[in-house]
């Protein structure tokens, strides 16, 4: 450590090199934890769901809707605690160019189902209460600037025509998993406007046993196997699992693109050592000649790269964990939670580890390997 | 230029692995480029394929997409009669009532969660002259009447149980698939084709998702339009068919491409950086010749050029190489989730002329721009002081 | 009229906060056809000289005139097609451009004239055959032994027929036989080919081969016989 101003003044000779190599290390180590943020975000997505809350939906495919009539045979199922449902509603809002998902819910069962979608107490009641009110989560505040009493229409695309709602309720999620940018409404008000019976989407239950969720599922698909809609029940978080499967093969793409761009960054920092490694002849000679060990040599070189590397890894690292936290970043609403991960940081310092290996051993191999007398004849 | 060219070309080559990294360097953005815009192509082209310009397509009044669109009989039998629909060689309109059912199937080799709901069009006889290109590879249509499907080309690909006389499950039923398809490339190839009239009962649905027709005087359209979403019995909107798949590949085409934007104009700047440095190095270990060229009477612009086509020159190579690195990936199948519709459909990767030519232009500028400040400086530079 | 006018000329540099002057009030006159040699201990400005007389380098004040124009005061960008004419110039050092044959190096002032490709190529010739390396015209720099790169930058010097050839210490470099048959090429230019030549060197025995021997001391000019018989 006692030879880090002679590093630092290394790197200080050519103070444009150094800072655009590093700022070239930090662009590649930035973009190399967003494209895997990508991935690790879907993953949580899939992983998603809470043990103990199962999906049902129409065996045939989830656009086919389920019977309300199976609510009453589902909360009798044993092992049954819980049970709502819920309707993709799927309007459009003025322009369309901001997309948000709506739903039709049951109120109370479909809150008391999912505390994670959290509200004041007063909040939850009114929407229970009133039939043409929706609660809405807080970033569709942010975007439209709506307020609490404000009240919002739909173009409905299933439901055609225009569907007005209050906005009676404000939810925060408890886990930055879920989308914060839903709105909820009455299930009722869409019976009442459609004039037609009402159906479910699919319906969601809460079991006593997790362990019990195979055979629960199981028993539930083989009660109605044979009725005019037959189901298929699964764990929330298969449900959410194969969702996130929908965008097709992500990470392989985000992957590759991940690993040409620490490739061609690993190019520019190799480069650059080079060119130091080749104008420093004449210095490792005379460290050599005041008596500085090979080794030593070799040390201050791989130093340098970590150095260039390290302060990269930091800035783009760092600044992409710090943007996309800052900005609450969820890309649209398509990606919710997205935050870099522990694993993608550990795995960005290897990749850094990498750099500074791949670029430093040569030169420092070079320059332990350095015939003195060579070297001085070339001073001349 | 006055300086000669053979200077930039020696001089280059007396750097070997300088010049290669660099030039490696600025392919790869190249590369990353053209396949992210390739795929944001292909995903277009096959949705803009899939609509024709002579077709109108009619759907539920407000309905965004197949999918949520339902039309009663009542309402397909008023469109049928319409003048605005042209006869077909039989006298019979070319018109083709269809449902529009996605149902959830496992890929070839995948697990059984990684569904895709794919689409099943409900369609009658009339669909085959109607929407076009459409052109039957293997096997026979579906007889109406019979539990019979036609499966698309890249559906066949990539789903199991799809070869001609082997047997599709959905609805709770099996389905023999009597053909494959081909339909230059569109959407349709991700779907399964069956007997509408047959689906109905499966899935308890009444009526059809949506109508297609080709129009009598496909220059009429605004006529057909203005008439058919005027009747009061009807509640549609009709669009022409072309334009509105064109517009179900806006959200998806529009993300992958702003993208490809991104990304590669980060990693572009880390390239030029790159390129930056080398030409620095390049000027700093070439000072002496720079000194000589001055001297001799060379104008400095003339210098400056010189660098800056050495420069763009490395830069070329390298799009040249990233453009043979990301070329197999052309026709390469994938697949994804159109969210406008909900529905899988699998596409390929679709370079283009133009898109080569981009990623060649994309490297010179990126060479032209890491070369200039370095360039700039060679020719400013004092000979005095180039001399010392 | 003096081909190379220099009056009144000032030179200084700034080194830092100090301020070194060259040279004050210089004066001198270079004839038509004349072989001069410039000596004076290291630092004594005569590199410094040379480089203004071929508008390398500007002085702090007075006037250069060469040719009857005002070299002092032209332009980078007029100075550039100026010496194209009119200055032939050869460095200690690193003349040649290594990735280029003999032959394209002695090509590269031509290139800023308007000759046809023939006129070129039968100058080239020319120049080479003067200096006495026709046969290795192909060779790139390195191939060459420091003698024959002297040469070939001598070569390169003349081929457009300039008015003045100016030659910074060319034989500091060389061993003696080397130095022997540079300084033999440049007395003939100037015997038979009449060619001005200032040449600038610290080596009394390059200085021999000269006509005129100009001595720089202390910022003033002495002019000393170096004829020799």
């Amino acid at each position: 450590m006692k030879y880090l101003h002679l590093v630092l003044a290394n790197l200080g000779r050519h103070k444009r090199r150094t800072l655009l190599t590093i700022a070239s290390v930090a662009l590649a180590l930035f973009l190399f934890a967003s494209l895997r943020t990508v991935v690790t975000t879907l993953a949580a997505a899939a992983q998603f769901g809470s043990a103990r809350r199962l999906v049902s939906t129409n065996a045939t495919g989830i656009v086919f809707p389920l019977p309300l009539s199976y609510a009453n045979k589902l909360q009798a199922t044993p092992g049954v605690e819980a049970v709502s449902w819920a309707n993709w509603f799927g309007g459009r809002y003025g322009d369309n160019k901001r997309f948000f998902a709506q739903f039709a819910v049951d109120p109370a069962s479909y809150l008391e189902m999912y505390p994670e979608i959290s509200l004041p107490e007063d909040q939850k009641q009114a929407f229970i209460r009133e039939r043409s009110s929706a609660i809405i989560g807080r970033r569709l505040v942010d975007i439209f600037g709506w307020k609490l009493g404000q009240d919002v229409t739909i173009q409905g695309t299933i439901y055609p025509g225009d569907w007005t709602f209050t906005i009676r309720g404000i939810y925060t999620p408890t886990d930055a998993v879920i989308n914060d940018d839903m709105m909820l409404f009455q299930h009722e008000y869409l019976e009442e406007r459609t004039g037609r019976p009402g159906q479910a989407g699919w319906y969601v239950l809460r079991i006593d046993d997790g362990d019990q969720s195979a055979s629960i599922a199981k028993g539930i698909d083989d009660q109605f196997r044979n009725s005019n809609a037959a189901t298929k029940t699964g764990t929330e978080q298969a449900f959410n699992a194969s969702f996130a499967t929908m965008w097709g093969n992500v990470s392989l793409l985000m992957g590759t693109i991940g690993m040409a761009v620490v490739f061609a960054i690993l190019l520019v920092t190799a480069n650059a050592m080079m060119m130091s490694a080749r104008e420093r002849t004449r210095e490792v000679a005379v460290l050599k000649t005041i008596g500085f060990t090979d080794r030593t040599l070799f040390g201050l070189v791989m130093v340098e790269a970590g150095l260039i590397a390290g302060i990269g890894a930091v800035l783009g690292l760092g600044g992409a964990k710090l943007l996309y936290k800052s900005t609450n970043f969820n890309a649209g609403g398509f990606l919710p939670g997205f935050d870099v991960t522990t694993s993608t940081l550990l795995i960005g310092a290897g990749v850094t580890l990498l750099l500074m290996l791949a670029s430093g051993l040569v030169p420092a191999v070079r320059a332990a390997r350095l015939p003195v007398v060579q070297a001085l004849r070339r001073v001349e | 230029m006055k300086i000669p060219l053979i200077y930039n070309l020696r001089s280059v080559m007396q750097r070997p692995t300088s010049t290669a990294f660099t030039a490696i360097g600025i392919g790869l953005v190249v590369a990353v480029f053209i396949g992210m815009l390739a795929l944001a192509n292909g995903f277009r082209a096959a949705l803009t394929r899939t609509g024709s310009d002579r077709n109108a397509l009619v759907l539920r009044r407000g309905a965004d997409s197949e999918l949520s669109s339902g039309l009663d009989r009542e309402a397909v039998s008023i469109l049928a009669a319409s003048p605005h629909v042209a006869p077909g060689p039989d006298g019979r309109p070319l018109f083709s009532a269809e449902s529009y059912l996605l149902i959830p199937l496992s890929r070839r080799g995948a697990d059984t969660n990684a569904v895709a709901n794919v689409v099943v069009r409900g369609v009658a006889a009339a669909a085959w002259q109607v929407r076009q290109n459409l052109v039957i590879t293997e096997g026979q249509a579906p007889v109406p009447g019979r539990n019979e499907v036609c499966v698309g080309r890249t559906m066949a690909l990539k789903f199991p149980n799809t070869d001609v006389g082997q047997a599709l499950r959905f609805g709770g039923r099996d389905w023999a698939v009597v053909c494959h398809f081909t339909a230059d490339g569109s959407s349709f190839e991700s779907e399964v084709w069956g007997d509408a009239e047959q689906f109905q009962p499966v899935f308890r649905r009444e009526g059809f998702s949506s109508a297609s027709f080709r129009l009598a005087d496909p220059a009429a359209f605004e006529e057909a339009k203005r008439v058919l979403e005027a009747d009061q019995r009807l509640q549609v909107d009709v669009y022409r068919e072309a334009a509105f798949y064109a517009e179900q590949s806006e959200v998806l085409g529009r993300i992958l491409e702003i993208l490809a934007f991104l990304i590669t104009s980060i990693m572009a700047v880390g390239a030029i950086f790159g390129a930056v440095n080398t030409m620095y190095a390049a000027v700093a270990a070439r000072a002496p010749e720079i000194a000589v060229l001055l001297t001799l009477g060379f104008h400095p612009r003339s210098v400056l050029l010189s660098f800056l086509v050495e420069s763009a020159l490395i830069a070329l190579v390298g799009g040249v190489l990233g453009i043979l690195l990301v070329l197999p990936v052309n026709g390469v199948v994938t697949s994804t989730t159109n969210w406008a519709s909900f529905s899988e459909i699998a596409f390929s990767f679709r370079i283009t002329p133009a898109l080569l030519l981009s990623g060649v232009v994309f490297a010179a500028v990126m060479g032209t721009l890491g070369g200039f400040f370095p360039a700039w400086r060679a020719a400013r530079r004092p000979v005095v002081q180039a001399l010392r | 009229m003096p081909l190379v006018e220099i009056r009144a000329v000032d030179k200084a540099f700034q080194r830092d906060s100090e301020r070194v002057e060259i040279f004050t009030r210089l004066n001198l006159d270079i004839e038509e056809g004349s072989f001069t040699a410039l000596m004076g201990p290291s630092g004594s400005g005569k590199s410094t000289l040379l480089n203004l007389v071929a508008g390398l380098d500007r002085p702090t004040s007075g006037s250069v005139r060469v040719a009857g124009a005002e070299v002092s005061a032209m332009s980078p960008n007029q100075l550039a097609p100026w010496r194209a004419r009119h200055i032939g110039f050869v460095f200690q050092q690193l003349n040649l451009l290594p990735v280029l044959t003999a032959w394209q190096n002695v090509e590269l002032p031509l290139l800023l004239t308007s000759l046809s490709r023939r006129e070129r190529d039968e100058r080239i010739r020319l120049a080479l055959g003067v200096v006495g390396l026709e046969d290795r015209m192909k060779h790139f720099p390195r191939q060459l032994s420091g003698g024959q790169e002297q040469r070939v930058a001598i070569a390169r010097a003349i081929v457009a027929d300039p008015t003045l050839v100016l030659l910074d210490e060319p034989t500091g470099q060389l061993d003696a036989k080397s130095s022997q048959d540079v300084l033999a090429l440049l007395s003939r230019l100037n015997d038979e080919f009449k060619k001005t030549i200032i040449m600038v060197t610290h080596d009394a025995h390059a200085a021999a081969s000269a006509r005129t021997v100009l001595h720089l001391e202390k910022g003033q000019l002495i002019e000393r016989q170096g004829a020799m018989a």
